[in-house]
């Protein structure tokens, strides 16, 4: 193509098959990119939906009022899931509230304290090392500093390894969350006259709370499936027991041994506790998520 | 609806701030070379309300203000112009000791109001920012009711009573001119507002505190022409009651605001007038210039 403007604009002028040619070209890599990630969701879409498919149709047949009502049973002679559901529910939720106003805290030191001093570096150091820590570790120590010395396997010992495991996701989120939040925001509480724990409790804790909460949940759904480190602290208990000073049962543990039990009806009800985890930690999610919306 | 503001506990209902008793008597050093000239609104420069003399500010080693002398009239509005990082929103955050939130950051020099200077270390930080309140460049409402966030920064500063909060809040609103548009809608939540309401809220927020002094930081930059008019036309209301300094891009807001204007460049106060006279007859010639966009 010959030049046909006496344009002062400088370059070859412009040549317009070459640029079909690029469109061409660009439509086909977008068509590649698109494949693959197309390709990605569907995969993990598809492993997802099959353990909840599997989930469902080998625990769902096990699920009777009997499984909430009644406690665990020598295999063959019937039984529920009564003691390893409200064990579950008892550690997890101490763990949760030992856990979270710990997580809270140290994240909101973190965020609005630390800056970028050494000591604010290694905590947020030491905590990210926690969080991805193997858990079967937490258990071991618990067992070390827990379950040696006071003689033996407790629900307490349980307690504090799950809210071991609570801490660092709660701080993690809470930093995060805290950051988020614009600068202006503070200078605007600040600018009224109040001092910076006003700011953080009546003001950055609410602008981040919906952030905040996601983040326990999250800590409340890890530790829910968590078997390893209460293998070695809570044990797991086949008989009805309230007592944190004793082993307690729980969802994982039981489900641990069942699925590997050779009796039928036991296997059938590793499969409903599993179900039961996945619903309740479900369930929660979506519980939070409605109060929260309805707040707005 | 009166103008007074609601006391507390007298009956007599004073109208804030308590007038010039405490204001410094005209300084000789920037007052004295007006020679009486009136500024826009008709009213002479009055006498000074706070008195900045020799102010230098540091970023770290950066000197950000040189040898600032200006006096903010009382009840009356002072404009700040002059091109980014002149120093303008930085002599305004020295007046709150917004500064003082960030390590390195320092000033010297003296900033007189009500016979204390404020920035010398001792001053409480708290009691200051509620004399001298701050509105922002972008709106800053609190994750909160419309309610609330009014009542937050009362709550900072005094004990009301119920029926007391409600007349507090209601005439707070009534000034920023939001009241009409809010009152059924106290109890929902404030995010829900538009850019121009979230402004007017935040002045509400402002001077529901009840301060003598409010600076403005570019308070209209992020909104629409209809909502900067409502907001300029706000600041002349309110200056019967507060003394106010306004920094600004803009130099018709300036002109239409303002009863003296200060023009800034490189960290120096170059001029100071009253409106009419620093943009109808400058006296430096770097206003000059920058008044009729010859540079910033």
């Amino acid at each position: 193509m010959s030049a046909t403007t006496t344009s002062s604009i400088p370059g070859r002028p412009k040549d317009e098959r070459a640029s079909i040619a690029l469109g061409r070209r660009r439509a086909r890599t977008d068509a590649v990119v698109r494949f693959l990630c197309t390709a990605a969701t569907i995969l993990g879409l598809v492993f997802l939906a099959s353990i909840l498919a599997t989930l469902v149709v080998k625990g769902a047949g096990g699920i009777s009022l009997r499984v909430f009502t009644d406690v665990t049973r020598p295999p063959g002679s019937g039984g529920g899931l009564l003691n390893p559901i409200i064990g579950s529910l008892i550690q997890v939720g101490l763990a949760t509230l030992v856990g979270t106003p710990i997580g809270l805290l140290v994240g909101t030191y973190l965020a609005e304290y630390a800056g970028g001093s050494r000591f604010g570096t290694v905590v947020r150091f030491v905590s990210d090392v926690l969080l991805s820590a193997p858990s079967i570790l937490i258990g071991l120590f618990v067992y070390q500093i827990l379950v040696l010395p006071f003689g033996g396997f407790s629900g307490w010992a349980g307690v504090v390894a799950l809210a071991i495991i609570v801490i660092p996701v709660v701080v993690r989120t809470t930093e995060d969350m805290l950051r988020l939040i614009p600068n202006t925001l503070r200078e605007a509480v600040i600018g009224l006259g109040a001092p910076k724990w006003k700011m953080i409790v009546l003001v950055c804790w609410r602008a981040a709370l919906s952030g905040i909460i996601t983040g326990v949940l999250l800590a409340v759904a890890r530790v829910a499936g968590e078997t390893a480190p209460l293998l070695f602290t809570s044990l797991g208990n086949l008989n009805w027991s309230l007592s944190l000073a004793q082993p307690m049962s729980s969802l994982p543990i039981t489900i641990y041994s069942y699925a590997g039990s050779p009796y039928e009806d036991w296997i059938t009800l590793a499969w409903t506790g599993a179900l039961i985890i996945t619903l309740g930690v479900l369930g929660l999610n979506i519980l939070a998520r409605a109060v929260l919306r309805a707040r707005r | 609806m009166s103008q007074n503001i609601p006391a507390a506990a007298s009956a007599q209902a004073p109208s804030v701030p308590p007038p010039a008793q405490q204001a410094l008597p005209p300084q000789g050093v920037v007052q004295g070379s007006f020679g009486g000239m009136a500024a826009r609104s008709g009213a002479r420069i009055g006498p000074a309300r706070i008195a900045i003399r020799d102010l230098n500010f540091y970023y770290g080693t950066n000197k950000a203000l040189k040898g600032i002398g200006l006096d903010l009239p009382d009840r009356q509005v002072t404009g700040m112009i002059g091109p980014s990082g002149c120093g303008k929103s930085t002599l305004l955050r020295v007046l709150n000791r917004m500064y003082s939130l960030y390590p390195g950051q320092r000033a010297e020099g003296e900033v007189m109001l009500d016979g204390q200077n404020i920035i010398h270390p001792d001053q409480d930080l708290n009691a200051l920012r509620a004399k001298v309140g701050m509105v922002f460049q972008k709106p800053t409402p609190f994750p909160m009711t419309i309610h609330e966030n009014i009542a937050f920064g009362i709550r900072l500063h005094e004990k009301l009573s119920r029926a007391e909060m409600e007349e507090r809040v209601e005439w707070a609103l009534t000034r920023a001119a939001l009241w009409p548009e809010v009152k059924d809608r106290l109890h929902s939540s404030a995010m829900g507002l538009s850019g121009g309401q979230q402004q007017r809220l935040c002045i509400a927020r402002t001077i529901a505190v009840r301060p003598d002094v409010i600076l403005f930081d570019e308070p209209t930059s992020a909104l629409d022409p209809i909502s900067t008019l409502k907001i300029e036309e706000l600041i002349d209301e309110l200056k019967r009651d507060f003394t106010i300094a306004i920094v600004t891009h803009n130099m018709q807001q300036a002109a239409r605001c303002a009863d003296q204007v200060a023009f800034f460049y490189l960290g120096e106060l170059v001029e100071v007038a009253p409106a009419a006279e620093l943009f109808t007859a400058p006296r430096q010639k770097r206003t000059q210039e920058y008044i009729t966009g010859r540079f910033g």
